[in-house]
């Protein structure tokens, strides 16, 4: 087939295209995956028992604003890695902001306490059922942006991938965080912080093989 | 360059709007650029240039099906560069050879060279749309290859309008992943 005939024939009867299909599928996206993040961790898991009590709330209030601040920067670096070339207009730099202010404010906390303490700061209670639900939960939600961003085209599929993971994890830390009663900054920073970015490391080395167009 | 990158934005902002003479115009200007972008690529790494009209292809149907990529708020040249760099490694890493070799060029050369010997790519479309599934192949058929409007397809295919349109879009997907199976040797 001759190059201006695939022209002449993709040229036949176009439509016009909206040009906020890909922010808007992103964030469709991402709405959809909050909600099944918070209905895993309803059914599976439930809310905390102490949600009113003051202290339970501030450490909810801080948990919440770390991984809201990880999804708010993630997802709008998203829509921009998801588009051809987006990835040589923008740096991954912002996305660390909330990952060192959480380590900034888990090292004061831990410079105050006693060291005696620091060993039931850092693993808290429920470490291992911390380690093991945010991945878990984090799993649709990664299959649904994943899918969102395969009606664009990014060009670089580690970093869109990696992206979508830190995404995924962040909501899932996010419905997490209304079930865990484990209130130090140092569990936040480790168990929180730690997989989360382990959802960002399973995001990039799965990028390229999902986000292939 | 700069007129280049002008007067294509201005293409591509129209096409975005449903401007069929407008999309065809740009598509035809930047397939002859693609052309010359890759048979120097694939020269440059020891490859033979007859590969280009491949290539050349693909990317004019990744340009189509996803223009709704494009920001108008940006420039369009990096756009059409990012697309047609990602479509020659992937090329490349489809045939097994080294893309290690490809190098970063600035986004500007894309738009550098004219080249309009159109030949024919290796595969050939029709007997790949054999393969689609009968709507797809049927709506293609009606409103790319035959001109109809959207009601005739709708008419001779019968299906719903809005199902010629989706069938046309996931049509030429399919029909990307074929061409993209094809060139695969």
């Amino acid at each position: 087939m001759k190059t201006d005939d695939l022209v002449a024939a993709l040229s036949a009867n176009i439509e016009p295209v909206n040009r906020r299909l890909v922010s808007r599928t992103v964030y469709i996206a991402l709405a959809a995956g909050t909600v099944v993040a918070l209905g895993i961790m309803l059914a599976g898991l439930g809310v905390r028992s102490d949600l009113m009590t003051v202290r339970a709330l501030m450490f909810l209030v801080l948990k919440l604003g770390f991984t809201i601040g990880i999804v708010g920067v993630a997802s709008v670096y998203l829509t921009r890695l998801a588009r051809p070339g987006g990835e040589r207009r923008t740096s991954s730099i912002s996305a660390a902001v909330p990952f060192a202010a959480i380590v900034l404010l888990a090292a004061i906390s831990l410079g105050l306490a006693p060291s005696s303490h620091w060993d039931k700061m850092v693993m808290g209670d429920q470490w291992l059922e911390c380690l093991l639900s945010i991945p878990v939960i984090a799993i649709v939600p990664f299959a649904v942006i994943v899918a969102a961003v395969r009606r664009a085209a990014p060009t670089n599929l580690v970093r869109t991938g990696a992206v979508a993971g830190l995404i995924a994890g962040g909501v899932s830390a996010m419905a997490y965080a209304l079930h865990c009663t484990d209130d130090s900054l140092p569990f936040v920073a480790v168990w929180y912080g730690g997989t989360i970015v382990l959802c960002t490391l399973a995001g990039a080395a799965l990028g390229p093989r999902l986000l292939r167009w | 360059m700069a007129t280049h990158e002008i007067e294509l934005k201005a293409l591509m902002l129209a096409s975005l709007d449903g401007d069929a003479a407008s999309h065809r115009t740009l598509l035809d200007r930047l397939s002859r650029r693609l052309r010359a972008y890759y048979k120097g690529k694939l020269a440059g790494i020891g490859r033979d240039a007859t590969e280009a009209e491949d290539l050349v292809q693909e990317a004019v149907l990744a340009i189509h099906i996803k223009r709704h990529t494009y920001d108008p708020a940006e420039p369009l040249t990096p756009w059409v560069h990012a697309i047609a760099r990602y479509k020659l490694i992937d090329f490349l890493r489809r045939t097994r050879a080294s893309f290690a070799d490809v190098p970063i060029e600035e986004a500007d050369t894309i738009m550098a060279h004219d080249d309009n010997v159109d030949t024919e790519s290796t595969y050939d479309v029709k007997r790949l749309m054999e393969r689609l599934p009968k709507n797809m192949r049927c709506a293609i058929e009606a409103v790319k290859l035959d001109g109809q409007s959207i009601t005739e397809a709708a008419q001779r295919c019968g299906i719903s309008e809005a199902g010629v349109k989706v069938n046309i879009h996931r049509g030429l997907k399919a029909l990307a992943a074929l061409i993209a199976r094809e060139t695969r040797t």
